[in-house]
């Protein structure tokens, strides 16, 4: 048995790069986090500056740093969809057993629910509950939450059937053990992984999600400094040539959701026991 | 003890031929009797029934006159042709074998498993290994019925001798009944007492000359 | 019988296999390299057909891949085989797999399930083939699902047959036929074999395979301990020269059904020295240092320092 230490092996840097985004992503968070409010705050004598090295993102009508203002927009839209994602997660799994170990019936109505919402453009879902619950916060979250669930309920669904029909299980029946043992025991180690790999992958949709909607005006309040806000602020001021208002919170955004994408897409390929052989 | 079948019926589904009809068959503690049928006529369902794996269509399956019961240990317990299938990929083998119950050293001794592999995972072992794996843990649970579904059928004639030395001393101690399904005649003339002629009832596959 | 000719239709010479696989046990992140066959030379003439013995999980199976050069990517392959006298090189397998030399899968999900029977096996001689295995014309019309686990593997027969192949390698044909099948499909090859091409029948059954095969070579963690004549099977222990083979003939059911303690070496765990030294009564410290060689003994190969001409020595 021969061992390699010498070169990274496929896995190593797929783990390396993994980690590698998860510190960039939580880095990015907490500076948005921790930014007094005072770095992104009114400043009208730097009005409308084009990108520089004291203002890399260049500043917007009222004078206020746009990286500061940007990086403090994404850690909100991040925390709003991460936690409508999470919450989404946890409907997901529960309408996924409940279909798969349910009676037909219940199934049935699962199955044409989540084929009904995968149906209607989930934007057009989403500004209906947002807008009906009032907007804001509580909206935002309830949409997003209220509409991401369905593919990977089927995930679960899906695996759950397809266990449920092992041999093992049905032998771990046989040796006396309950419902609720075998799930725990059997299943659930088996539901883990994907639906940790289901989870980070909802992440960019939700985060997209509400920045759109925020965008469009029925998220979050103007006041917020969320990046649909950003960016709806900007669109007035783009025939004023201050395309840097537009471009580059925009660009950070797409390359914040492309890097969890890929941080997700990554994950899955160290789970996959197919990549323990090449 | 009696481990019988009462006029059992089986299909798989209310469209399809049914595969056993009105079976009747039994088999008494301390006994080793031999299921033989060509193959495709049912032999691997009625393994399944009598363990309680499927529930028959009609007619009953009682150990004693009483039905199999439905929570708890199955007395009746199953060992299958394919052990990778039967044991959880996810699970190291202690926890496979701790699923049945106590654990039992002298059973793991004379199956000859090391105690290495306990900490393995199902994929690291072979099939061989994993089939005793099983054994021991059908052993383990205190079942006094085992039906034996081709369980030595992929494996090397050294590892079923052993095997089936194993099973056979412990149901002699214990005083079980086994049911022993193989295509192997000469092992089945082996181990069992009598040998039942399974009839066939047109089966739910395609029915072939088998004599050519 | 053979009818004997100079070049062999096959010629493995050295082979070895292994495979590059993370370790899960210990460090999910490290990867080891599995030795699956090492060191394997066997050959098989037209006319003949070849049985490899062996348990499964001792690398039996792979053997065939690496013969039609269908293993996975991350598998490394050393030695040399030779296809009537033809140096084999991963094209020269793309070309002659499925024509020259043809695949009975161990699987029955080899076969095309969306596809009916008849668009997959499909050449001259059909009809006369399927009667030969027992299979009812009807078959042709068949999805996979509808067949029975001993018909569809006679279907995977058939596909084999029907080609033109001059090397037949069956990898467990025979698992979930009754004997009778069994035996048919068996003799289908034997009569194939005798119509002039060679026949590889790798088997975990020893019992079937004596019976049909002109030669055994014995598959013990990886490597052949011994190839024998089939008569030597029949002639009982103390004709066979590998204690492994002569403790496998004392288990079978028909025999002694005598089981040996212990337990096959699997990839990763091999013994320094010869793999069935753990299990020998006849070991001794070299075995435990050094793998024996292959070497010829009375007309069949050995790999064992004592194995000895004399019948009876080890009884």
């Amino acid at each position: 048995m021969k061992r390699d230490k010498n070169r990274w092996n496929k896995r190593t840097k797929v783990l390396i790069l993994t980690v590698m985004l998860t510190v960039v992503l939580l880095f990015i968070y907490m500076i948005g986090l921790l930014i007094p409010g005072e770095a992104a705050g009114t400043d009208l004598r730097h009005a409308g500056q084009a990108p520089s090295w004291a203002h890399l993102f260049g500043t917007d009508n009222l004078g206020r740093d746009l990286l500061m203002r940007s990086l403090k927009g994404l850690s909100v839209s991040m925390t709003v969809g991460i936690a409508a994602s999470c919450i989404s997660a946890v409907i997901a799994i529960l309408v996924g057993i409940a279909a798969a170990i349910g009676s037909r019936h219940v199934d049935g109505v699962v199955n044409w629910i989540i084929d009904l919402m995968m149906g209607i453009p989930h934007t057009v879902l989403i500004i209906l509950i947002s807008f009906s619950l009032g907007r804001g916060l509580r909206g935002v979250l309830a949409g997003i939450a209220a509409t991401h669930w369905t593919s990977l309920a089927r995930l679960i669904r899906g695996e759950v059937l397809q266990l449920r029909s092992q041999h093992y299980i049905a032998v771990s029946r046989r040796l006396g053990k309950t419902s609720g043992w075998i799930m725990i025991h059997h299943m659930l180690p088996h539901l883990a992984p994907q639906f940790t790999v289901g989870l980070i992958l909802m992440f960019p949709h939700a985060i997209l999600h509400e920045a759109s909607i925020s965008f469009l005006g029925y998220g979050l309040p103007p006041e917020q400094p969320a990046i649909g806000i950003i960016l709806a602020e900007s669109m007035r001021y783009l025939s004023a040539g201050m395309w840097w208002m537009a471009v580059l919170p925009g660009l950070m955004l797409v390359v914040i959701v492309l890097m969890i994408d890929r941080m997700g897409e990554n994950l899955r390929k160290v789970i996959d026991p197919c990549s323990a052989q090449e | 003890m009696r481990l019988e079948t009462k006029k059992l019926s089986f299909r798989y589904h209310t469209r399809r031929e049914w595969v056993l009809k009105d079976l009747d068959f039994s088999v008494e503690k301390g006994e080793c009797i031999g299921l033989s049928a060509p193959s495709g006529s049912g032999k691997s369902t009625l393994a399944l029934l009598l363990a309680g794996y499927l529930k028959p269509v009609r007619g009953e399956i009682q150990i004693d006159g009483k039905p199999l019961p439905q929570g708890g240990i199955c007395p009746v317990q199953l060992i299958y042709q394919h052990p990778e299938q039967a044991v959880d990929p996810r699970w190291r083998l202690r926890k496979v074998l701790e699923e049945s119950g106590q654990i039992r050293e002298d059973i793991l001794d004379s199956l000859g498993i090391e105690r290495a592999w306990m900490d393995r995972f199902p994929r690291e072992l072979s099939g061989g290994e994993l089939q005793r794996f099983c054994v021991a843990r059908a052993l383990m649970s205190g079942a006094d019925f085992l039906v034996c579904d081709e369980i030595s059928t992929m494996l090397d004639v050294i590892t079923q001798a052993q095997i089936w030395s194993v099973v056979c001393a412990e149901a002699q101690k214990r005083d079980m009944g086994i049911v022993v399904i193989t295509h192997n005649q000469c092992l089945a003339k082996r181990l069992c007492s009598r040998i039942y002629e399974l009839p066939s009832y047109g089966g739910n596959y395609l029915q072939t000359g088998t004599n050519i | 019988m053979a009818n004997k000719q100079d070049v062999p239709v096959l010629e493995v010479d050295g082979l070895s296999v292994s495979f590059r696989m993370y370790d899960d046990t210990d460090n999910m992140l490290a990867q080891k390299n599995l030795q699956v066959i090492s060191d394997l030379s066997m050959h098989v003439h037209a006319g003949e057909v070849l049985a490899v013995a062996g348990s499964s999980g001792s690398g039996k199976s792979l053997l065939a891949s690496a013969i039609l050069g269908i293993l996975p990517e991350n598998a490394a392959v050393g030695g040399a085989m030779r296809y009537q006298g033809q140096e084999m090189t991963p094209d020269s397998q793309r070309r002659l797999r499925g024509t020259e030399i043809a695949l009975v899968p161990q699987s029955v999900s080899f076969l095309d399930p969306l596809m009916r029977v008849g668009a997959q096996v499909h050449g001259d001689g059909r009809a006369h083939i399927f009667r030969r295995l027992g299979l009812p014309e009807e078959t042709v019309s068949c999805y996979p699902f509808q067949l029975s686990g001993g018909m569809a593997r006679r279907v995977l027969v058939s596909t084999a047959l029907i080609t033109n192949a001059q090397l037949i390698i069956a990898d467990e044909p025979t698992p979930g036929m009754s004997l009778d099948q069994a035996l048919e499909a068996l003799r289908f090859f034997r009569e194939t074999a005798d119509d002039g091409k060679a026949v590889i029948l790798i088997t975990h059954d020893i019992d079937l395979a004596f019976s049909f095969a002109d030669r055994i070579a014995v598959f013990y963690a990886g490597m052949i301990v011994e190839t024998a004549r089939a008569e030597d099977f029949s002639t009982g222990a103390d004709a066979l020269r590998h204690p492994y083979t002569k403790a496998l003939w004392r288990a079978l059911p028909q025999n002694g059904f005598e089981p040996i303690a212990g337990f096959q070496p699997y990839a990763g765990s091999m013994p320094k020295g010869c793999p069935f030294a753990p299990r020998c009564s006849f070991r001794s410290p070299r075995c435990e240092q050094e793998i024996p060689p292959i070497r010829d003994l009375c007309e069949g190969e050995v790999r064992c320092f004592y194995a000895q001409p004399h019948q009876g020595k080890y009884a």
